[in-house]
């Protein structure tokens, strides 16, 4: 009789507890849909210098869900990462990687530099001062037409090797890359 | 002779003993009576039917160690503090939309200029906060420098510690209902704080989140983190937190010698 009523007992409390948890643990399973925007032409951004675009991550909730993109044309004299269909145009997020401020690209420095902390990258987004774990991440461009088109965001480490996205404050060289697994979904 | 003192009777066994008169009996109990009576009446059929009485006597009329001084109301304060943070809390509830596309920042721009004594009562909330931890946290050193939390009390300092942790969570879910730039801003940075711990960070990001943006889910997540979640658990282990004061009391200020055995046999002889 106990052990018949304890197991009912649990069988009622999971009954409404594991679907209620599984429904606040979902989003972190949930799938991203991957989205293609269009931030200009292609004649709209040179091989040298950043052009600031903005691209809509959250859909629906107006400013909050925007962020920006800096624009540049892939320069096989400066850039160093892999150039391939995927990357026609450098675009970098500038969402500072330290803890997630907006960084801003000075031009006459030739350098992003983050208000909140103190972070500084140079031109690739690699980290030259402050307190910058990883360079800046990237997204995927591609040319449809006169357009230009910005797709999904991926990390680099410090040699630009690319990594599917991650949270900022999270090295990916060394062993801070299996410190600070992807989101299940991105998992190849 | 001297006159002897009258001895009283011995007592009756209880049977025996003439019943006293029962209110209605004797003939005077008006009408001004019974209501002066009445709340007396109300409480003691309370009383009766639950024995809610002992309980208030137990936890209202304690023995307190001498030297308890103006130090030992800092607890109290705190808990007013989140009285007058739940009160508050709730009467903004009637106003305030979880909307991320601007519904929740023009509700509180709502609340802020346009309710009658809205800026009061948004005013007390938000600087209520602030009060309340720095309460939490003078409280706390207060049972630290009078080593108030050693044995027996030290399950009443580990519920404490989870009470403070409670606090902080309020106080950040609570910072970005605003939803202004400073909110988004800070809980992002908040957000990605937690994404800095290894193995479990990320995915605790992304639950704080709902997804790997911020975005509507969050807001609404907080939203029913700050005025759900946390302020039931709260509740529940400030009882928990009263409930130890009362069964093992407080203890004298650390400058109060305890009584020696020789002084002790002193003030006996």
């Amino acid at each position: 009789m106990t052990g018949t009523a304890h197991t009912a007992g649990a069988v009622a409390a999971a009954s409404f507890a594991l679907p209620a948890l599984g429904f606040a643990l979902g989003p972190i399973f949930e799938h991203n849909v991957i989205r293609w925007e269009t931030v200009g032409t292609v004649d709209e951004f040179t091989d040298d210098n950043y052009v600031p675009t903005v691209l809509t991550v959250t859909p629906g909730i107006g400013e909050a869900g925007k962020t920006t993109v800096y624009m540049r044309k892939h320069n096989p004299e400066i850039d160093t990462d892999v150039y391939d269909r995927n990357t026609p145009y450098v675009a970098i997020s500038d969402r500072c990687v330290h803890l997630g401020c907006p960084v801003r690209w000075v031009s006459a420095a030739e350098r992003f530099i983050c208000p909140c902390h103190g972070g500084v990258y140079d031109l690739l987004g690699k980290p030259v001062a402050g307190p910058p774990v990883r360079p800046l991440d990237r997204f995927y461009t591609r040319v449809t037409g006169e357009n230009v088109e910005v797709g999904p965001r991926f990390s680099v480490n410090s040699q630009l090797r690319r990594f599917s996205p991650r949270d900022p404050g999270e090295p990916l060289d060394g062993i801070g890359q299996y410190f600070y697994p992807s989101r299940p979904d991105a998992r190849k | 002779m001297p006159k002897l003192p009258k001895l009283p009777a011995p007592p009756l066994p209880g049977p025996l003993q003439e019943p006293p008169p029962r209110p209605s009996e004797n003939g005077k109990a008006g009408p001004f009576d019974e209501a002066k009576q009445a709340g007396i009446a109300t409480v003691a059929w309370v009383d009766e039917r639950t024995s809610l009485s002992g309980a208030a006597r137990w936890m209202m009329f304690r023995k307190v160690p001498k030297g308890t001084n103006w130090f030992y109301t800092l607890g109290s304060a705190t808990m007013f503090a989140f009285l007058s943070q739940a009160v508050t809390g709730v009467f903004l509830a009637m106003y305030y939309r979880p909307e991320a596309n601007g519904g929740a920042y023009e509700s509180i721009r709502y609340i802020t200029n346009d309710v009658f004594l809205g800026q009061f009562v948004r005013g007390m909330h938000k600087w209520g906060a602030s009060v309340m931890v720095v309460l939490v946290f003078v409280h706390m050193g207060r049972t630290f420098f009078f080593g108030a939390y050693k044995y027996p009390r030290e399950l009443n300092w580990v519920i404490g510690v989870v009470l403070l942790i409670l606090t902080m969570a309020m106080s950040f879910t609570g910072y970005l209902l605003p939803f202004d730039e400073r909110a988004y801003w800070a809980t992002i940075v908040g957000v990605n704080i937690n994404g800095t711990g290894p193995l479990i960070g990320p995915y605790l990001s992304d639950f704080l989140r709902g997804g790997s943006e911020i975005g509507a889910t969050t807001l609404s997540r907080f939203y029913a983190i700050h005025m759900l979640l946390i302020p039931g658990l709260l509740a529940a282990l400030i009882g928990a937190h009263l409930y130890l004061v009362a069964k093992l009391g407080t203890t004298a200020p650390p400058w109060k010698k305890s009584h020696t055995r020789s002084e002790m046999r002193e003030t006996e002889i």
